[in-house]
């Protein structure tokens, strides 16, 4: 399990505006590329010097292809995180401001504490 | 020396920008209200006549990450751009450039250091809307230059909320004895209890009341004590899971010192967080 690759995959979409929009119109499509191409750089190095050992899980890959933010949640992804790039790629598909955030709570209204552990 | 003319403590809220520049139909009800509020608060500020603004707050995951992430950092450049395209995005917020105070920033890594702090710090650090969202506030002008102080309330392990309050009454010494003439205002922005990704967010308050309505009481009398018996890193998950950002509250009643009690106190009951404003004068200030 990598809650930290979980992030890293949330934070260089959401600060992308065209990588937003290609994980809006194809998750699973988008997930795969990530994981072959992207989930290995280090971010403040050259390209070649990558690294060797980063791979989502099964159950951390799927979460992100069907864009399931309570499994994210579930998962210990970073809550900041999710919400930011979630809010940017469905917000806009509500009339009522704020009633995707609050859909968001909803849906994880099961929940009370302790939250899953978002330590990495 | 150098004098503290103020020391100030304040939530940051994002939707401030939009909220106060927006009109007719997409002016919220509460515009008015909280715009009133802030206009006071601004008086404090420009009341205390300051040359420079130490700023502190966090980056949200703009610049800093978790492959490198420094616990407390000082900027120490000639300008700092300021706000990211997500804060765009989802803020409304503009894009700014602000002036640093590179020598102030030198001394208090340098100080700082010596006095028990490993601070990092960055040559070329993009600000975000921890900073930009009070200068919005108090000095829209944002003409002074400045010094960005970052601490880490958002990446476990974070450090604990003791060490908060020891950074910020060394921050006070150490401006307190920056040779100069120049006329100092501290300024540092946290959360009261706010919940983000959970399930307690953008409810019709912030999702803890009762623990705000301690919070305020300890920050405007400068209960340090009684902030710290009850607080700790695991505590500030209970009020709702983003509320670690209280962390800098303390730092700043670090800076303002034990039992000081506020100048000025304003509070305002807000969807999903409260709002809060505190201002010290520690050396006096002029009649308005």
């Amino acid at each position: 399990m990598s809650k930290y690759l979980l992030n890293k995959f949330l934070y260089t979409i959401d600060r992308d505006p065209g990588l937003v929009e290609r994980y809006r119109d194809d998750p699973r499509g988008t997930v795969a590329w990530w994981e072959a191409e992207q989930a290995n750089v280090i971010l403040n190095c050259p390209g070649a010097e990558r690294s060797t050992w980063l791979k989502f899980s099964d159950t951390e890959r799927e979460a992100l292809a069907t864009h399931d933010y309570p499994a994210l949640f579930a998962l210990g992804a970073h809550n900041f995180l999710t919400l930011t790039l979630f809010i940017a790629m469905f917000e806009r598909d509500y009339d009522e401001p704020l009633a995707f955030q609050r859909e968001y709570a909803a849906r994880l209204s099961h929940w009370s504490l302790p939250y899953p552990d978002i330590s990495t | 020396m150098a004098t503290v003319a103020a020391v100030i403590a304040s939530t940051h809220h994002p939707f401030y920008y939009r909220a106060s520049t927006s009109t007719g139909a997409d002016r919220p009800p509460f515009a008015d209200e909280w715009v009133a509020k802030i206009e006071a608060f601004r008086q404090t500020l420009t009341r205390a006549r300051p040359d420079v603004l130490v700023m502190v707050g966090s980056d949200h995951f703009h610049q800093l990450w978790l492959d490198n992430m420094p616990q407390f950092l000082i900027g120490k450049a000639p300008f700092y751009d300021a706000n990211f395209y997500n804060e765009e995005r989802e803020f409304g917020l503009p894009r700014m450039l602000l002036k640093g105070q590179e020598d102030l920033s030198a001394y208090l890594l340098r100080e700082g250091i010596d006095a028990g702090f490993d601070l990092a710090f960055s040559n070329e650090l993009r600000i975000d809307h921890s900073i930009t969202c009070p200068l919005i506030t108090l000095r829209p002008e944002a003409d002074l230059p400045i010094v960005p102080v970052y601490t880490n309330i958002f990446a476990p392990p974070m450090p604990r909320p003791r060490r908060f309050v020891e950074l910020g009454r060394t921050i006070r010494q150490l401006v307190e004895a920056w040779p100069g003439d120049q006329r100092v205002a501290i300024i540092g922005t946290g959360h009261l209890s706010l919940e983000l990704g959970g399930p307690r967010q953008f409810g019709p308050h912030g999702p803890d009341p009762e623990f705000d309505r301690k919070a305020v009481g300890w920050i405007a009398s400068g209960d340090i004590q009684s902030a710290l018996a009850q607080v700790s890193l695991d505590s500030l998950w209970e009020p709702g899971n983003a509320t670690h950002g209280f962390m800098d509250f303390m730092l700043m009643m670090g800076v303002a010192g034990e039992n000081a009690k506020a100048d000025y106190t304003d509070s305002l009951d807000l969807f999903h967080t409260m709002e809060a404003y505190f201002t010290w004068y520690p050396n006096g200030v002029d009649a308005p």
